[in-house]
């Protein structure tokens, strides 16, 4: 009779441990989409990380005798009309797109997550921010992202010399176009979280605001934020190949995947299979982001995880 | 309803005016001189004088509020009075927006390119339309069938997939290998008989398909989720105890109450159709709005740029607005006053 509770616990006690995020990853797994696209994706990104240190062969090295060549074992993409090798192109070029992607990712997320939980959390900056924020929505962005490049394109190759600042260029102004949706989910996340109790308990205890933001409200976001930063991704890598495709991203000798679509839509009755591998690497991305978005978004909605 | 259309209207003045502001801004105090794509042989003297010909001697606000009287007064008069057929005011007085490059009034660039953007863009609209509103209805009818799964996957990767790839695959399968289709758009052709108008058909297939799968694979998801939103509510119950055939249950009742949301996505998605046929236009070579941007940015020719970028802004206040006035009109239960 005595010892009956000291069996429950024990029991109890071997139930393996399940944290948020081993629950979070449990629902994730279940989604065969979302899995094949975080396959994908790691598969894409370490191509691009390590792919140059296996293929060897300088994607700027130009070789006229090897112009125009369709898939061989040197050159397995074959090679361009100035005979440098599509391999490798196509990995420099992913190494660059990558790295926009990403960068741009982040700075449209810390823009818009500050001004979603400042949106939200002080009342008398609710209204001008969002003002702000559909003012921005309502800015042709494609035909201003054009514009601002070509203005300020030889200003910033002047200061930061020609790749680092048409990068820079091209990060800043995906970032500060693209933050808008971001902010207006966390504004609505923070509205609500702002009346709940664990936050009216934090105040009443003399919790500062900022450490009610930093302790209280940010995890509580971070779910949103999460699933925007893979959306963010995808329009990111999608929105610097569309730059580079118009002819207003990286020059020439330093490949992206949209410059190298750009470069290869010229030569389409010649080497046809030349648009194909940069067209098929953003797609891959962009569609196994997307998926892993998709994913995302339902192992980190409570409401359906675990069912 | 009346008085909610109206604040909205004024509403969207002041929107209007900052973002005039901000595009003007932006390409006026951009570095950069505009005089800078002249040969170098023309002296300074003259390089000043042809920089005070295009306006440029006068102060900053000076030439915004010309350009604004000139966007909002001068052009809509000038169209006004095409219509009318006689002279309204004066008319010969009226200052227009010129282009840098061409010298000629930038309206009547913009007029000359509308047509082919609007018949590329509008079709592909259409034709995407026809294809979503049909998958997002058998996909939710029969949720999680493979049917639902391959309407998925059809929608995901249609806006995974960028224009500019979708393009050069189709130029690549039919002008390339197969050789049916023309590769480049050809906007002087006039369609006269029979034979011309198949080549025009055959000549707007790629553009349009390319438009209108992207447009599919949106519009779909949203007539599928919004479809299943109304599947399972009390009034289908009803309409089914009542005995009513199946399909009239799904195409009269349910249908009609999920077009409501599509119908104002399908109107704010309007100004992104413009957006897209910049990079569309590029491909096939459509000589129409987006080919004008273009060309415009690469000459620098910044009246252009101006006026185009900001009629794409006011396509946006304006579709935003028609969105909202279409649900509060379609759906009875919203009211807005």
């Amino acid at each position: 009779m005595t010892d009956a509770p000291a069996i429950r616990i024990k029991v109890e006690e071997q139930k393996p441990h399940r944290s948020l995020w081993w629950d979070v990853w449990a629902q994730f797994s279940t989604h065969r989409g979302a899995l094949a696209g975080a396959a994908v994706f790691s598969l894409i990104v370490l191509a691009v990380i390590f792919g140059p240190y296996l293929h060897t062969i300088d994607p700027g090295y130009l070789d006229y005798k090897a112009k125009n060549l369709g898939p061989s074992w040197v050159h397995p993409f074959g090679t361009d009309n100035l005979g440098r090798d599509m391999l490798a192109q196509v990995l420099a070029g992913g190494r660059v797109s990558m790295a926009v992607g990403f960068t741009a990712m982040s700075l449209s997320l810390f823009v818009g997550a500050s001004i979603g939980v400042m949106a939200g959390f002080f009342r008398w900056l609710d209204g001008p921010l969002m003002r702000l924020t559909d003012l921005f929505l309502a800015l042709p962005l494609l035909p201003l992202l054009l514009v601002i490049i070509m203005l300020f394109r030889d200003t910033l190759r002047h200061a930061f010399g020609p790749e680092t600042g048409i990068f820079l260029l091209i990060v800043f102004v995906i970032g500060i176009t693209s933050w808008m949706q971001t902010a207006r989910i966390v504004r609505g996340d923070v509205l609500a979280l702002k009346e709940r109790e664990f936050v009216l308990a934090a105040r009443s205890i003399g919790t500062r605001e900022r450490r009610v933001i930093s302790r209280h409200i940010l995890p509580n976001v971070l779910s949103p934020v999460m699933v925007s930063a893979t959306l963010g991704l995808a329009s990111a890598i999608i929105t610097e190949s569309a730059l580079s495709f118009l002819g207003l991203g990286f020059p020439s000798d330093f490949p992206t995947w949209g410059r190298l679509l750009f470069d290869g839509k010229d030569f389409l009755t010649l080497t046809p299979v030349r648009v194909l591998w940069p067209g098929l690497a953003i797609s891959l991305t962009v569609l196994s982001v997307n998926f892993m978005g998709d994913g995302l978004r339902d192992a980190l909605d409570p409401r359906i995880r675990g069912r | 309803m009346f008085r909610y259309t109206i604040r909205r209207l004024l509403f969207a003045i002041p929107t209007l005016l900052v973002i005039s502001f901000i595009i003007f801004a932006l390409l006026d105090l951009a570095p950069g001189d505009p005089t800078a794509n002249l040969p170098l042989t023309i002296d300074a003297a003259t390089r000043e004088q042809i920089r005070l010909s295009l306006g440029l001697g006068e102060p900053f606000h000076i030439r915004y509020i010309a350009w604004l009287n000139q966007f909002f007064i001068a052009e809509p008069l000038n169209i006004l009075e095409e219509w009318w057929g006689g002279p309204i005011g004066d008319s010969a007085g009226r200052l227009r927006i010129r282009s840098w490059s061409t010298r000629s009034p930038v309206v009547d660039l913009i007029v000359e390119r509308t047509p082919q953007t609007l018949w590329v863009v509008g079709m592909s609209y259409v034709v995407g339309i026809t294809i979503a509103i049909p998958v997002g209805v058998i996909s939710a009818y029969r949720q999680y069938s493979w049917i639902d799964q391959a309407g998925t996957l059809f929608s995901m990767i249609g806006f995974s997939v960028p224009t500019f790839f979708t393009g050069l695959v189709l130029i690549v399968i039919f002008s390339v290998n197969l050789g049916w289709l023309p590769m480049i758009y050809d906007t002087t052709h006039r369609v006269t008989d029979w034979d011309s108008f198949i080549y025009q058909v055959e000549q707007m297939a790629m553009p349009v398909m390319v438009l209108a799968l992207f447009n599919a694979a949106q519009i779909s998801r949203f007539m599928r989720s919004s479809m299943l939103d109304n599947l399972n509510q009390d009034y289908v119950r009803t309409a089914r105890a009542k005995g009513m055939k199946e399909h009239i249950v799904v195409m009269v009742h349910v249908l009609r109450n999920s077009l409501i949301p599509v119908v104002t996505v399908i109107a704010l998605g309007v100004p992104q159709i413009f957006g897209g046929a910049i990079i569309t236009e590029q491909i096939f070579r459509v000589n129409g709005l987006g080919a004008l941007l273009i060309g415009g940015i690469e000459a620098a020719d910044i009246p252009l740029v101006q006026t185009l970028t900001f009629i794409f802004a006011v396509l946006i206040v304006a579709f935003n607005l028609i969105a909202d006035l279409l649900y509060g009109i379609l759906d009875p239960r919203i009211r807005y006053d």
